[in-house]
């Protein structure tokens, strides 16, 4: 009962939130650029265009008025035309999203991979080579931006080392030799599913530059949070008791301590994941992958202000979420949460 | 009558006690001493970047294409970029939007943000309900995504990119300071305050704020890294300083299409931005393990 009841209360003020997001967002496009119509139309705007773009748009209408009718587009799944491609928003947003989404997971994923085991090692070995290695590398990764160290990677693994591409989703060749059959448009899904073990290959190479850039952050991030929680754990007493007990320091670690260190983590992974969102941006222009990135600079850029609202809907709407679903994780492997 | 004084005089002794104690704890382990020396150098060199600029006028902007794409030599320690301009004096003079002003930014963030926090932690009811549902939407974007939008929407320009970095970087200091304040609402000093008398806005003021500081300065400092980040993320994007002023991520974006042969125009301005927040980071974890504003998160 208790879980259904925090369950209900977390649904119902993450759709506050969302409400809220729009009206900023809303604002942002709306309030802020002096003349919208004009933006519109472009630099050689007419007055009596604009005028009539004023109307079309419904930008002569009162402000919550305009809202109103944003929002009703917006359950519609209309999210405006984009003034620079003068298609639907939508549909440039969700035909680049897969490319961005499977690069985010990748990068999300190894970042867990490397920072979780990184942080366990550092708690292991408190004080000892070991810590300060782990602790150098995670502030490292913390402070790298991800638009240069892509920059370095390209230089070493491409230029010095040819050992991995310099860009792009997959080699042009692939689309003569073995062309993947879109059914998800997740390349390494779809290759696999075609049994296209070729590609499959190619795609993965593609991928590591643009995942190891984007995971540096979050994995410092993660190593840091997991040490510390891990260095908080075991000082608790029935890790003093089965110490007492002569348990094995791995069994220890490895079993008790880190079971109890995983909740404190999981909330960083989920704030890290706002870091990510706008992380690859950077990383797909710096390695041309065919995502979001590239489209929202140039929507920035030219203040397409229909595309920059779907994009900031976007990353706050998966912000938001994401830790949702980080919440109700934790609720599940901790029962007391839901009593807060 | 002997605990009155004792209670009068708390917050003073308490903040002396941290300041020279957050000094020792510096000074003592190497790393964040480096740490500090290297921040207070690139300060230094933000602030008289023109005096100490090799090429003071190839720094702000001015061409010399005859020296297009030189490789790093005595003459030219960090080699030039695609207009002939020496790349170590627009890394000196870049210190200016990329590192003095976001401290101003995260100063700004913090007067904006701490009172208000102070505010809503010290009030309560309906006041700290307005105040934290309105800071919780902020934080409910991505910060940098937030910032990118709000530099678009104002116009792009070193100027607005700073206000939009101001605007996305409030709410985390409202939130911090609103939980010092509960936490130093229950102590002593504010209830002996409050029992003679003294008007609200003035335990606020002279009792709650400047107990807030050291949390808000660990906040602040770890936080100056990642706010140079962001706005070295802006202006790679185009949304911060515009050509021909320089910034270091304005030239690693410029760089960019000569990275594997003129290596240099992108791999020293950013190596600026990695050493500097390596600094804030190092400092900000030493400072972190004394005290942990988290805590009152």
């Amino acid at each position: 009962m208790r879980r259904l009841e925090f369950l209900l209360r977390r649904l119902l003020t993450s759709i506050f939130v969302l409400i809220g997001v729009s009206i900023i967002t809303f604002a942002l496009a709306r309030v802020i650029p002096s003349n919208a119509a004009a933006l519109y139309i472009g630099p050689k705007a007419r007055p009596e265009d604009i005028a009539r773009v004023t109307i079309k748009l419904g930008l002569d209408k009162p402000l919550p008025v305009q809202y109103f009718i944003y929002m009703r587009d917006l359950l519609h799944g209309d999210l405006g035309t984009s003034i620079g491609t003068k298609r639907p928003v939508l549909q440039e947003l969700a035909g680049r999203l897969p490319a961005t989404l499977e690069l985010l997971i990748s990068g999300m994923a190894l970042a867990v991979v490397i920072g979780v085991p990184m942080g366990v090692l550092s708690a292991r070995w408190q004080g000892k080579p070991m810590d300060v290695f782990v602790r150098t590398i995670s502030i490292i990764g913390v402070s790298m931006p991800a638009f240069y160290l892509g920059l370095l990677l390209q230089i070493f693994f491409f230029r010095r080392l040819d050992l991995l591409p310099l860009a792009g989703r997959f080699s042009n060749a692939l689309r003569f030799t073995n062309p993947i059959n879109p059914v998800t448009n997740f390349l390494l899904l779809d290759a696999l599913i075609g049994k296209n073990w070729i590609a499959l290959k190619d795609v993965a190479i593609h991928l590591v530059l643009p995942a190891i850039t984007l995971a540096a952050y979050p994995s410092g991030l993660v190593a840091r949070m997991t040490r510390a929680t891990m260095l908080e754990v075991m000082e608790q007493d029935y890790i003093r008791t089965a110490r007492a007990y002569g348990v094995r320091e791995t069994v220890i670690v490895y079993l008790y301590a880190l079971k109890n260190a995983i909740s404190p983590t999981l909330t960083v992974i989920g704030l890290t994941v706002a870091y990510a969102l706008t992380g690859t941006f950077f990383v797909e222009i710096i390695f041309n992958w065919p995502g979001l990135g590239l489209f929202t600079v140039h929507s920035l850029l030219n203040v397409d202000y229909p595309a920059i609202m779907g994009i900031t809907l976007y990353g706050a709407t998966m912000y938001v979420i994401i830790n949702l679903a980080v919440d109700l994780i934790q609720a599940w492997i901790d029962p007391r949460i839901s009593l807060k | 009558m002997t605990a009155i004084p004792a209670i009068a005089v708390e917050p003073e002794i308490q903040s002396t006690r941290t300041s020279r104690h957050v000094l020792n704890v510096i000074l003592r382990d190497p790393l964040s001493l480096i740490s500090t020396i290297v921040i207070i150098l690139f300060i230094l060199i933000g602030v008289f970047a023109y005096q100490v600029a090799p090429f003071p006028k190839e720094g702000a902007g001015k061409t010399n294409v005859p020296n297009s794409l030189l490789s790093p030599s005595l003459a030219h320690p960090f080699g030039t970029d695609k207009l002939g301009r020496d790349v170590l004096s627009r890394v000196i003079v870049g210190a200016r939007p990329a590192l003095i002003v976001p401290m101003g930014v995260v100063l700004f963030a913090v007067l904006i943000g701490a009172p208000l926090g102070a505010i809503a932690g010290y009030k309560g009811g309906w006041i700290d309900e307005v105040i934290m549902r309105i800071t919780d939407l902020f934080l409910a974007f991505p910060s940098l995504l937030l910032a990118m939008a709000i530099a678009s929407a104002l116009g792009r320009g070193l100027q607005n990119a700073a206000i939009a970095l101001v605007v996305s970087w409030w709410p985390w200091y409202t939130r911090l300071t609103r939980g010092v304040t509960i936490s130093l609402k229950e102590r002593y000093f504010v209830e002996a305050a409050q029992a003679i008398g003294v008007r609200d806005s003035i335990i606020i003021l002279r009792h709650i704020l400047p107990n807030t500081i050291s949390a808000i300065l660990v906040q602040a400092t770890v936080d100056l890294g990642t706010v140079i980040l962001a706005m070295g993320g802006l202006a790679f994007l185009g949304l911060g300083t515009q050509p021909p002023s320089p910034d270091w991520g304005l030239m690693i974006s410029d760089g960019r299409t000569y990275i594997l042969e003129q290596w240099w125009i992108s791999t020293f301005p950013g190596l600026a931005i990695f050493v500097i927040v390596l600094a804030f980071n190092m400092v900000g974890d030493t400072l972190r393990d004394i005290f942990d504003p988290r805590q009152y998160r």
